[in-house]
């Protein structure tokens, strides 16, 4: 039966085969080594750059659905809302948010703690007030929608 | 039955090609038949292939052995004008795009692993392109990248060797008595 292999090709492989033949390091000029040193520098890159999804940037405050304010998450503060049945205080630390203190009745907001995440969500439904963290939109949020 | 009073000239330029793609369809169709820990992630082992006919024929030959295969790969495992088909059918464009531009570099210091690992980022290139533009309209595609990125230097490199040791074969064939 004739080989199904084109008789160069066999040939090739015939030699590619023998013992003997170069060794594979012996195979790589010094442009390779260079070239697979910054794919590999980029490759490696890629990942943290494409996949930082969910890391939060700010706390977004919200009284009956309205912007009330936005605070970066890059410095530690406080921040009072007015709300339906009193004052909600929300705390801002470096990369985390939550509602400290809330006049609802079962306090829920405020046993939910701190917030990490981008698009996390503390609702303290009977002062109207909501918090939520904002991250950086697009292919790298956290989730790809959210409804409440 | 009527003879046919068609015909068309079969040069060796066009047995060259046929053979070496014939050898390439036949790996990526056994290539077709391996697992993939994710869809799209092959070893692409068809460009080895590709890759010996560049460095021996030159790019003309490897564009057709190229394309062929992408073309009569699909019709042999039915994928012919499916989404895979296109996906591999800008792969296979961009490679060649960016093979004709490594011939280029210097070959003293730049062999095939460079070409080979240049064309499969192409590859992944190309096809993430088009399945942003038309698959997936969304860019969580992009979030596969550094996924497909790993993958294409892995068997980049790997093809690479190998079409590397089968040219110093050759070579070694052709030089020695």
């Amino acid at each position: 039966m004739k080989s199904p292999l084109p008789e160069g090709l066999r040939e090739l492989f015939e030699q590619a085969t023998r013992r003997g033949a170069v060794p594979w390091h012996g195979l790589l000029r010094p442009g390779d080594w260079a070239l697979l040193a910054v794919a590999a520098v980029l490759v490696a890159a890629s990942f943290p750059l494409l996949w930082r999804g969910g890391v939060a940037d700010r706390a977004i405050v919200k009284r009956d659905g309205q912007l009330v304010t936005e605070l970066a998450l890059n410095a530690p503060r406080r921040y009072e809302v007015q709300g339906a049945i009193g004052t909600t205080v929300i705390e801002v630390q470096p990369g985390r948010a939550r509602v400290l203190s809330d006049p609802g009745p079962r306090q829920y907001c405020v046993q939910q703690g701190w917030l990490t995440r981008a698009n996390a969500v503390a609702i303290c439904a009977p002062n109207h007030v909501s918090l939520q963290l904002g991250g950086r939109g697009g292919a790298n949020a956290a989730y790809d929608s959210i409804n409440y | 039955m009527t003879a046919s009073t068609i015909e068309l000239p079969v040069g060796d330029d066009d047995r060259r090609i046929a053979r070496h793609a014939a050898a390439a369809i036949a790996l990526s169709v056994a290539e077709a038949a391996l697992p993939s820990p994710l869809p799209g992630i092959k070893p692409g082992l068809a460009n080895i292939i590709v890759l010996v006919v560049l460095a021996r024929h030159g790019w003309r030959d490897a564009a057709w052995v190229s394309l062929l295969r992408v073309v009569a790969g699909s019709l042999a495992i039915g994928q012919f004008l499916a989404p895979g088909f296109f996906l591999a059918l800008a792969g296979a464009l961009c490679s060649l795009a960016v093979l004709a531009l490594a011939q280029a570099l210097p070959a003293r210091w730049f062999g095939p692993v460079t070409a080979s690992v240049l064309a499969a980022f192409a590859h992944i290139g190309g096809q993430i392109l088009v399945a942003r533009a038309w698959l997936v309209p969304h860019d969580g595609v992009f979030l596969l990248v550094p996924m497909f990125a790993a993958a294409a230097l892995f068997f980049g490199t790997l093809n690479g060797l190998i079409a590397a040791r089968l040219l110093a074969a050759t070579a070694d064939a052709d030089s020695a008595p």
